[in-house]
């Protein structure tokens, strides 16, 4: 007993139940700490989730309207009346059309720099990356309702003119500060954090997988194809996740870009709209009673909820791919 | 279909470092030919470049020539992925493609080279894994990850993968050296069945293994750690391992050293 669990002593106490753990001070000390710091973030995490439902149930009671499906937003009087499709709709579509366009664009980045780029020129690259990430999100938010949105524009104008027939990309109540130049800003947002994951799974495909489809006679496209790419699925799912929980949350930039339309709801990307965040940045300063903030706080809960459901679906399809990886 | 491969004033470089030394040598068809010799010797590097995968690792070049049916694999105008599809490999860990089926396993080179017809790919799936003697044991699981089946089970499907697309040569880094004595066993018996169709050789630090399977055997060694490994003499292994040419070779094989 004294040589397997290296404590000092003849057998005189049971052996612990943990045997990894020795027992000695330094290992009780670090126990503790590492599962203080698990408890501390379970802790956090219910303490929001009890916070939003806490503030935001008074406003619900008082709520005349239904919450999930009516489109109004009055909440100065009493009842008050308000609901989310509206706001709902605008998050996930803007998000998901900026997940869209990243995603391709950051596994084509992670690609270059784990397998075509020369390793002298793919570190400073990879920094150059990391740094749009760095890049303050007001930033992006002025950027692109100055520069980008001329840029965007005609874009727009020809989509609506060869797809307008759709609902999505109908022109019909089109405004400047659109959804779709909203979807392109959080797209360079939260692109470095797709590229990032991503590049970090690819660059750990095993060598014996490469060098077996090499030896097949696979050109480094296909070898990509066979193995890269499907060892790197369930982390780029992943990244992809984590950039669609960024996108739904971010708020500055949205609220500067985008354009709110005054009631008139359209399906349209080339129409304006405010996402929770942007909603609730927006109208900060009308916070002033109780159940008028517990309005924006149920959407904010809402929020919570929606990034809450995104990551579980991410781990979902991991879990789903996992027989088939080792 | 088998080819002979000669090998001619072969050396091979890590960027500047010379690896390996003045190799000249034939490689009979229809054959098994081992390469043996103590660590660092070169001999997996030798046959890396028997299907230019040697220049796979970053800055490895090679110079000399490598003949397969007459044609030097280092001409300019021979394309790798043309060549790797003529010379298959099996490595030292078996490395089944863990997110493909058994099938698809064996399937992969045929689809790379652009066979579609899923006729064609399920007769050359069972013709190939019983080519590997695996067929009984995996038939009702083909469309099992690979990755599930036991290590002596995933080299035999790696041997399937390599002799589905009907190589000329087929190299296997030590192949065995991950397996247990059983699993060796099954391998073993494996190279001695298709070695009538196909030009074998195999890199092995086992010398009774090497003894057992092989009808030529290259011994290969080095002057000195540091020092560029080099072709020591090769022979049939009977003579190899009855009455060596040099004494080296003889201090080896008799457990002096390696």
């Amino acid at each position: 007993m004294a040589i397997l669990t290296g404590r000092p002593g003849p057998g005189t106490s049971p052996p612990p139940a943990d045997l990894s753990s020795t027992g000695r001070f330094g290992d009780r000390v670090f126990h503790g700490l590492s599962t203080g710091s698990g408890i501390v973030v379970i802790g956090l995490v219910t303490a929001v989730g009890a916070f939003l439902l806490a503030q935001a149930l008074p406003a619900l009671v008082r709520n005349d309207a239904n919450f999930l499906t009516d489109r109004v937003w009055q909440v100065d009087g009493d009842p008050l009346r308000f609901g989310i499709p509206d706001l709902l709709w605008v998050t996930v579509i803007s998000s998901l059309v900026a997940m869209v366009i990243a995603l391709p664009v950051a596994i084509g980045v992670a690609l270059y720099l784990t397998e075509y780029a020369p390793p002298r020129l793919a570190r400073p690259f990879a920094y150059l990356v990391d740094l749009l990430a760095a890049v303050p999100s007001i930033v992006y938010g002025l950027w692109g309702a100055t520069i980008i949105i001329t840029y965007v524009a005609p874009v727009q104008t020809f989509l609506g003119s060869v797809l307008g027939w759709i609902p999505l990309f109908s022109t019909e109540n089109a405004i400047t500060g659109t959804i779709f130049l909203a979807s392109i800003v959080l797209a360079v947002m939260i692109l470095p954090i797709i590229t990032a994951i991503s590049r970090e799974v690819f660059a750990q495909t095993p060598l014996t997988h490469k060098e077996g489809a090499l030896a097949l006679g696979a050109t480094r496209w296909e070898m990509i194809r066979t193995t890269v790419l499907p060892f790197g699925t369930p982390g780029t799912i992943s990244a992809a996740m984590l950039g669609l929980g960024r996108a739904l949350g971010e708020t500055i930039a949205v609220s500067l870009i985008m354009g709110t339309t005054n009631g008139a709801f359209s399906w349209s990307l080339f129409s304006g709209g405010e996402t929770f965040a942007s909603r609730i940045a927006n109208n900060a300063q009308e916070f002033d009673t109780p159940t008028k903030a517990g309005a924006f706080i149920a959407a904010g809960l809402v929020l919570f909820v929606l990034t809450f459901v995104v990551n579980a679906m991410a781990r979902v399809v991991i879990e789903r791919r996992k027989a088939f990886a080792e | 279909m088998a080819q002979r491969i000669d090998v001619k004033d072969l050396n091979i470089y890590y960027d500047r470092f010379k690896a390996v030394e003045d190799v000249s040598m034939t490689i009979e068809a229809r054959s098994v030919t081992a390469f043996i010799g103590p660590s660092g010797c070169g001999k997996s590097t030798v046959l890396r470049t028997l299907n230019r995968m040697h220049e796979v690792i970053p800055k490895a070049t090679v110079t000399g020539t490598v003949d397969l049916n007459g044609r030097n694999l280092y001409d300019r105008d021979v394309d790798p992925v043309a060549v790797r599809r003529t010379v298959g490999m099996v490595f030292q860990r078996p490395n089944p493609f863990p997110t493909m089926s058994i099938s698809d396993n064996v399937a992969a080179g045929l689809k790379l080279g652009g066979e579609r017809n899923k006729a064609v790919l399920a007769e050359a799936v069972e013709r190939s894994l019983r080519g590997a003697n695996l067929w009984n044991e995996v038939k009702d699981r083909l469309d099992k990850p690979g990755a599930g089946l036991s290590g002596g089970q995933q080299q035999r499907l790696c041997i399937a993968r390599a002799i589905a697309v009907e190589p000329q040569v087929l190299l296997m880094d030590e192949p065995c050296s991950a397996l247990d004595p059983i699993s060796t066993l099954a391998i073993e018996d494996l190279i001695e069945e298709i070695k009538t169709n196909y030009t074998i050789v195999i890199v092995t630090h086992n010398m009774q293994q090497a003894a057992r399977v092989s009808d030529r055997t290259a011994f290969f060694n080095l002057a000195a750690t540091g020092k560029p490994g080099r072709l020591v003499e090769m022979d049939d292994t009977t003579k190899i391992f009855s009455n060596p040419g040099r004494k080296e070779t003889e201090d080896y094989i008799s457990g002096r050293f390696g």
